[in-house]
């Protein structure tokens, strides 16, 4: 195993690209794609914690975390669907209904 | 000595029968592939009462080889407005998905590349799911609507049977207690029965899932001929659908020899565990110098003396083999055991193999086309709920067994009857709402208005 | 030394496909990058061995997710959408402030290592064992001690599933 601050800068690379993403994309679908590359970045952080300490939780932590990332996208792209079928957009700056 | 170097030494030394095995499965299934197109053909040329290809080479032998040839020179068209990165890798993630599964998989004691990988069975099930990437991934690049349409048909397909063939390997487990492919085969060592025996059910969950996995008919609406022309794989001509057909052939081979591992015994011989009929070892050699001599006899009835020397040839072969399998046997002090073990091994796994791709076959040239909601419905309202209902009450008869003693036959029955029970129920709910799912216009509708009848 | 190598590869597969996922026009091309990120992070969890967390990782994320938005990427069409722009205005704010917090981050974690008794020791695991039970361990976890959290994913799950249901589904308006 390579030294825990590898993994730590990896995992904060990974994030930090992710959130560029969320914050630089009009495209919603691209946002979203960036949002799992966040909680990708996560789980390693808790796996190469987990190894560290010998403790199981970590990993069934990370577990949960890609249960509920599936769950998220579904919902989300749910949201995209609908949306588009009524705006006809994917754009976040054109997503400007209830704007004043 | 660079530390580099000695790294890369101690790594070859460390890994060189997995990495060999890798390279023979790489450079093995393209070509095995090719000739299990040729059974099939010759198998379905046989079910229909002719003869199949039989020009090229003796009794078509070289068929397989003169149509690799013919796509490999043929020119590379790419439609004019597809998305040239996405177009080319699409074959290639197929192909690879494959490829990349058959690691995992157990061909004989000695004979794996993934070396006990303790998540076995479920690596092969994952990767080997990675290849709907390249048939969506390649119908989109096409840029064609029947590409497109016959892609999203085809994953809807595998995404909806890969939940029931999931949930039978599931029941399989239960069993086992492992996913480990070596563990499941010495655990079945051990109960003194093949999977299939104790679940049957789950065996032919897996066996239909299985079809479909593989767009294999009566499941192979997306990539008919007379459908979507191919489906996705219309505008790949030469080489990229070479891969794309290896590529479903080497899955066929992956989705057998997970069904062989899990139910079917793996690399055991019939009846492992019974001493007496320890002479069915002596069969695999038995079984080629038959053949042998099955050529031989052959040899003198052949029209040309170039089919007579192949014949001649082939039983020479055989021979060799019978032979070699035969001299293997006595030599079972230590350092050749394992050679012994894994020969025989394999070759009971292939044959099992072969037996299940020909049950495959055999459903393909015998049942019509499922049509695209019937097979939705058969896949979500009937498979999966059966699958999960042979889970629970698995489940249930183990825990009768270790808890309360039963004895292993009866709760292997109560779970027959349980799951029988509830697919005789999806039966007859499937047949009530069918009609009413069904694309047949009631009579009423169909009246003309026909003003001058009278 | 065969262990750093596969770190590093992993590692750099990561990162590489990261950067070039949300940098694409094309979002066909984004989600293939991020599916070939996914699979060096499942690579991550083999070197870390977790295995039942890579092989969970490759059905789940690569096999499940990736799947969906493709799909929903051909659903909405986007393709024909690539002409128009991709970036918002405040793309270099944003570059600029993550790159700050990451080198704020790593100096911290490259100090750390040099602080005496601040290290984190790797605890002695057996080194002759090749197999460590990893899934029957987290087996066991997930069906003793985190059996609560386990039920209350799969409530989520079922309520994920029909939200997604209703939500995407055309209105046959009568």
């Amino acid at each position: 195993m390579m030294p825990i601050g590898h993994y730590l800068f990896l995992s904060l690379a990974l994030f930090m690209i992710g959130v560029i993403g969320v914050i630089t994309r009009r495209n919603v679908i691209i946002v979203l794609m960036s949002i799992e590359l966040i909680l990708n970045a996560v789980n390693i952080n808790l796996v190469a914690f987990s190894r560290v300490y010998g403790d199981v939780a970590g990993q069934i932590f990370a577990l949960f975390i890609i249960a509920d990332a599936a769950a998220e996208a579904a919902v989300g792209l749910g949201i995209i669907i609908a949306f588009f079928r009524n705006r006809e957009t994917v754009f976040a700056d054109e997503m400007d209904l209830l704007k004043w | 000595m660079s530390p580099t170097l000695q790294a890369l030494l101690t790594f070859l030394q460390t890994w060189w029968v997995e990495l060999l095995c890798a390279v023979l499965i790489v450079a093995a299934v393209p070509l095995v592939a090719g000739y299990v197109v040729l059974v099939e053909r010759k198998l379905m040329a046989d079910m229909q009462a002719r003869l199949g290809p039989m020009r090229v080479g003796p009794h078509g032998l070289l068929q397989p080889i003169a149509d690799a040839v013919k796509l490999l020179i043929k020119e590379d068209i790419i439609p004019e407005n597809a998305d040239k990165l996405v177009f080319w890798l699409a074959p290639v993630i197929s192909m690879t998905a494959a490829l990349t599964s058959m690691g995992a998989i157990a061909f004989g004691p000695w004979f794996q590349v993934a070396r006990d990988i303790n998540v076995g069975i479920l690596f092969v099930a994952g990767v080997s799911s990675l290849g709907l990437f390249g048939i969506v991934l390649g119908g989109w690049a096409s840029n064609n609507h029947y590409s497109i349409i016959g892609a999203i048909r085809s994953t809807a397909q595998l995404v909806s049977y890969e939940t029931a063939a999931g949930l039978a390997l599931v029941s399989g487990l239960l069993l086992s207690g492992t996913l480990n492919m070596r563990s499941i085969v010495d655990a079945q060592f051990k109960d003194q029965a093949w999977f299939l025996f104790l679940t049957p059910v789950a065996f032919f969950t897996y066996l239909v899932a299985s079809i479909a996995e593989t767009n294999r008919a009566p499941f192979d609406l997306p990539e008919a001929e007379s459908e979507l022309v191919a489906g996705y794989m219309t505008e790949y001509s030469g080489f990229r659908w070479a891969l794309y057909f290896l590529g479903e052939y080497a899955n066929m081979i992956v989705v057998a020899s997970v069904a062989t591992t899990l139910f079917l015994g793996g690399w055991l011989r019939p009846f492992p565990n019974v001493k007496w009929l320890a002479w069915i070892d002596a069969f695999p050699s038995l079984f080629l110098v038959a053949i042998g001599v099955y050529c031989v006899l052959r040899a003198g009835k052949q029209p040309a003396l170039v089919q007579s020397i192949f014949m001649w040839g082939v039983a020479l072969l055989c021979f060799g083999l019978g032979l070699s399998f035969a001299l293997a046997a006595p030599l079972s002090f230590a350092p050749l055991k394992f050679m012994t073990a894994g020969l025989y091994g394999a070759f009971w796994f292939l044959l099992k193999v072969g037996g299940y791709i020909y049950l495959f076959m055999w459903l393909r040239f015998t049942l019509p086309r499922f049509r695209f909601d019937q097979l939705m419905r058969l896949g979500w309202h009937i498979l999966i709920p059966l699958a999960l209902v042979n889970v629970i009450a698995l489940g249930v008869s183990l825990i009768l067994q270790s808890e309360f003693g039963w004895n292993r036959w009866l709760a292997i029955l109560f779970t027959l009857i349980c799951t029988l029970g509830v697919a005789l129920l999806l039966l007859r709910w499937n047949d009530r709402h069918a009609e009413a799912a069904s694309l047949t216009l009631p009579p009423e509708e169909v009246r003309v208005e026909d003003s001058y009848a009278g | 030394m065969l262990d750093s190598v596969i770190f590093y590869f992993f590692a750099g597969v990561a990162i590489l496909s990261a950067g070039l996922m949300v940098t694409r026009r094309n979002a066909i091309h984004s989600a293939i990058f991020l599916i070939t990120t996914l699979l060096a992070t499942a690579g991550i969890f083999l070197q870390l061995h977790a295995e039942f967390l890579f092989i969970a990782q490759i059905i789940l994320y690569v096999g499940g997710i990736m799947v969906l938005f493709i799909f929903v990427i051909m659903l909405v069409r986007l393709d024909v959408l690539v002409s128009r722009i991709q970036f918002r205005l405040q793309k270099w704010v944003a570059v600029f402030v993550a790159l700050a917090v990451t080198l704020e981050a790593g100096v911290v974690v490259v100090l750390a290592r040099r602080m005496p008794g601040q290290g984190l020791l790797i605890r002695a695991t057996a080194g002759t064992e090749r197999l460590e039970p990893n899934t029957e361990k987290l087996a066991t976890g997930l069906f003793t001690g985190y059996l609560l959290p386990f039920e209350i994913a799969s409530v989520l799950l079922l309520v994920a599933m029909v939200g997604a249901v209703v939500l995407a589904k055309k209105r046959n308006d009568a």
